[in-house]
């Protein structure tokens, strides 16, 4: 972009980095780049951070990963283990399984890497799920950022899909019934679901093709594409700038806080080495998935008490929780000479599809209810927006309950209770847990709001009691600074619109439902206090105390 | 939705009772004033930052030798032991954490106490302007126009119908994954082999099972004969035909019509894998009588022949039917009736040929 003004001799640089930096800027052109993002602003807050640990456990994810592949061999053909683990020696198994004990055992630094890797998965696809509920409960969502969501919700598929594929790989006995649990759920899948299952295990379960098989989708198609989205979604971030939550000074038409040189890059830089070290340490102390203890896949034995990984568990839980017979029904059923194993089909698809739809959909389900298709960079407190925060914890339960079910049978001989009872409990908490979540969190919500206008209208307890001259005791309320007041009042408040006519003068249906959404989303609204209420508040015969207090008072 | 906008209690004496947009609001008061730091007016605390900036890059150093000591110094030998092992790996791990944590906690240090902490505010641009937005227009319809593609509808139909049938072979090529399921789901080796009935063997031994080695409340993980000398897909016989063997006391087993040979002298034998999904039902509580998987909890009460009491699997298991030959060993008098494990679209055909 600048590739002209080098015919102009008249700038020599300084420093030896400055003649560097000028060496390659006249060639590439770099100073538009530097001089668009050097000082670019990015605000500054603890729940930002989600996102980045996401990004740094790929890159560690990355780099643990390619050291492994050096070593590991996907192939399934039986071999007699002779490596140095001494319980295992002469043991019939498959070729990767002893590869995966090889690492291991025999590399130094081997066990490491891969307890950095596993511990690093485990957190790359945690990070997403917070960071996501972030966005959410933030509303960060909204236009311009609805694509940028929807990037964010594929990368959480890719990621769960990153996960799993590498999980299976050791060809342990724990992630072989994985596997197996797998083949069940695509078998129960109508017309195609043998034939599926035929062609990705290469005949019959297990085969000897499938390890290979997942192993090029884990290191080469999956994370081909995280990092695809991951670009986009960062080249998104560029674009929108980083949205910032409320406060003084913040509106959405600037974005207020540090800038990238020096201050914000060598914050988010040094949070890359916080993070590898802190995923170094639990590699270092805490044990992760130690195939040497689970022995090869057979389909034989099985240990009690198997976990999948935890992204897994909610689909596993759902499976647990669905029943079979329920009042001596059938639910396989054979219909047309057909089966239809409703047991699996709809516990496997049913709650992650709901989950997956809603949660792609939902930036444009309340632009429709909200009437709203403004630009918004300035994020919402969670509990200025009552309802949708409540949705959010109602989703976050029913993941919850459906999460536990994977470990019904830890709660239950951990505390002692029967596993019948773990389970039918958590069968009931599958249908009341979301709705008792949705209406504490929307009274707590509307709660919080009015104990915010309150503060704002009437400041802070002190905790100091005043004795006024006709005998009467007072606690003394210290009025807010301007600033921590606007935090408290600078926010929108959505009403409800009611239905309205379109151009030929019809309320359509689908207005009407509409409206009666946006009823319920915000029919008990508590309205942000004014200045007049303000005033009103100081009528009631503060002043008195107020002024006492001297020069933190308030003048008007 | 006027009178309860507020959402306030009603005696508070607010006032917004208008639309919102024309209540007076708050005026926003800018960004907070800037606060000094220790380090901005001390020279001294700005000194002793920076000293704790350099131990902390200093500790990085020290962990980046740790590593290095524990990799070379610790030798895994030919048979190394677990000890070893954790050691070695505990030491990696401190001497990786202490190099990054120094490192990284260093940087942030640097950043919070010296580095300016002046926040300051950006405009934000128009994602689009609408200068571009128009010029994009026309520069698109000149290019439709251009191809001429509208004005020829002979080429765009074409070329639509080819792009459409293009991705069938990229689709069709995939067809050699896996070979055809067929009805190799219906059937497994307990089959009998040249009218030779397969003998009950254990698992993972294989050898044959006497009946009178079967007491009455012991149960017996079973593979068939001839299993461990297969050359070629062992696990995929194994996965269908593993099978639990249990003796109850003859007068607490319920036989239905037609099962009433399947068994001998109050031994049983199931298939072990699970109808739900297809784990391995390993447990098996001898006072209840009841087979239990590990993976979903599947309950199946073997006094009713396996009916599923509780969990998520709908089928019974499969039910093996034994008798005894001539040397006392036990043998299975045909295959599954049914095919054994999870349901699958054909598995009814399957069951109904298996049975005419």
């Amino acid at each position: 972009m600048s590739a002209t003004s080098t015919a102009e001799p008249a700038f020599v640089a300084k420093t030896k980095a400055g003649r560097f930096t000028d060496f390659v800027d006249s060639r590439v052109g770099g100073s538009g780049i530097l001089r668009e993002f050097g000082r670019k602003v990015f605000p500054d807050h603890w729940s930002f951070m989600f996102g980045e640990v996401a990004l740094y456990s790929f890159v560690i994810l990355l780099l643990s990963g390619t050291f492994l592949t050096f070593f590991f061999d996907p192939s399934m053909a039986e071999t007699h283990y002779d490596g140095s683990y001494t319980p295992l020696k002469g043991v019939e198994m498959s070729v990767a399984y002893s590869s995966s004990l090889n690492i291991s055992f025999d590399i130094r630094g081997g066990l490491f890497m891969r307890q950095v890797h596993h511990w690093a998965a485990l957190l790359f696809v945690a990070s997403v799920a917070v960071h996501m509920l972030r966005v959410f409960f933030t509303g960060a969502f909204r236009r311009p950022r609805e694509m940028n969501w929807v990037v964010g919700s594929v990368l959480l598929i890719l990621a769960m899909a990153a996960g799993f594929t590498g999980y299976s790989l050791p060809d342990d006995l724990l992630s072989g019934n994985g596997l197996r649990i797998i083949d069940g759920v695509i078998k129960s899948i109508p017309v195609i679901g043998t034939y599926i299952s035929f062609f990705l295990f290469g005949g019959e379960f297990p085969g000897t093709a499938i390890i290979s098989r997942l192993y090029t989708l884990h290191i080469l198609l999956v994370p081909a594409m995280i990092l695809l989205m991951i670009v986009l979604h960062l080249f998104m971030v560029v674009i929108h700038k980083h949205t910032q939550y409320p406060g003084p000074g913040r509106n959405d038409n600037n974005v207020v806080g540090y800038p990238l040189g020096p201050v914000y890059a060598a914050k988010a830089g040094g949070f890359f080495f916080i993070v590898f070290g802190v995923l170094a340490l639990m590699a270092a102390f805490f044990t992760i998935n130690p195939i040497w203890n689970y022995g090869p896949y057979d389909p034989s034995p099985v240990s009690a008490g198997t976990q999948p990984d935890w992204y897994i568990g909610f689909v596993d839980g759902a499976l647990r929780l669905m029943p079979g017979n329920p009042f001596g029904w059938h639910v396989e059923q054979v219909w047309f000479g057909h089966v239809f194993t409703f047991n699996v089909l709809l516990p496997a698809l049913v709650p992650a599809g709901i989950l997956f739809t809603v949660m792609f959909t939902y930036p444009w389900i309340e632009r429709w209810v909200t009437k709203d298709d403004r630009e918004h960079h300035v994020l919402d407190r969670p509990r200025n927006a009552p309802t949708r925060t409540a949705i959010g914890v109602a989703g976050f339960v029913w993941y919850c309950v459906m999460w536990a079910a994977a470990g019904s049978d830890l709660i239950a001989t951990h505390f002692h209770v029967s596993l019948n009872d773990v389970t039918y409990w958590l069968r009931a908490l599958f249908f009341i847990g979301p709705i008792i979540g949705f209406i504490v969190t929307k009274r707590v919500a509307l709660a919080l709001q009015r104990k915010d206008r309150e503060i704002a209208l009437h400041g802070r307890e002190t905790g100091r009691i005043v004795r006024l001259p006709h005998g009467e005791f007072i606690e003394v309320h210290a009025p807010l600074d301007e600033y921590k007041r606007y935090k408290l009042v600078g926010f929108e408040s959505p009403q409800v619109i009611p239905a309205q006519p379109n151009e030929h003068g019809v309320v359509t249906r689908k207005e009407k439902r509409r409206a009666f959404l946006s009823r319920w989303f915000f029919e008990d609204r508590v309205a942000p206090a004014t200045p007049a209420e303000l005033e009103a508040a100081h009528g009631h015969g503060h002043e008195a105390v107020e002024a006492a207090e001297g020069s933190k008072s308030l003048t008007h | 939705m006027g009178n309860h906008s507020d959402g306030s209690p009603n005696h508070s004496g607010t006032v917004a009772t208008a639309g919102q947009n024309e209540v007076e609001k708050f005026q926003d008061p800018g960004i907070p004033p800037h606060r000094l730091r220790l380090a901005d007016t001390d020279p001294k605390a700005a000194k002793r930052a920076e000293r704790q900036v350099a131990l902390l890059f200093g500790i990085s150093v020290v962990g980046t030798l740790i590593f290095l000591v524990a990799y070379f110094a610790i030798d895994l030998g030919n048979d190394s032991s677990i000890a070893t092992i954790r050691l070695q790996n505990a030491l990696l791990g401190i001497g990786t954490a202490f190099a990054m944590l120094g490192i990284g906690t260093g940087i942030v240090h640097w950043a919070k106490a010296l580095m300016p902490d002046h926040e300051v505010s950006e405009e934000r641009h128009a994602i689009r302007y609408e200068e571009d937005r128009q010029a994009a227009v026309r520069i698109v319809d000149d290019i439709v126009e251009e191809t001429g593609i509208k004005r020829r509808p002979l080429i765009r139909n074409t070329l639509l119908g080819a792009v459409a049938l293009a991705p069938l072979p990229a689709v069709a090529i995939f067809g050699d994954l896996g070979p055809r399921p067929d009805d190799k789901l219906a059937h497994t080796m307990w089959a009998p082999q040249d009218g030779k009935l397969k003998r009950l063997t254990r698992d993972p031994d294989g050898t044959p099972i006497k009946a009178s080695d079967v007491t009455i409340g012991s149960a017996f993980h079973v593979i068939p004969e001839g299993l461990n000398e297969l050359q070629e897909g062992k696990l995929n016989e194994k996965a269908k035909s593993v099978v639990l063997l249990m003796r109850l006391d003859p007068s607490s087993l319920h036989p239905s019509k037609g099962r009433e040979q399947w068994g001998y002298n109050g031994i049983v034998a199931y298939s072990k894998i699970c109808t739900h999904v297809g784990c391995p039902v390993a447990l098996y509580e001898q006072q209840t009588h009841h087979l239990l998987c590990p993976c979903h909890q599947s309950t199946f009460d073997l006094t009713q022949e396996c009916k599923v009491i509780f969990g998520p699997a709908s089928r019974p298991l499969p039910q093996l039917p034994i008798a005894v030959d001539d040397e006392g060993y036990l043998v299975a008098t045909s295959d599954f009736h049914e095919p054994v494990g999870p349901s699958y679209w054909e598995r009814d055909e399957h069951e109904r040929n298996i049975n005419s």
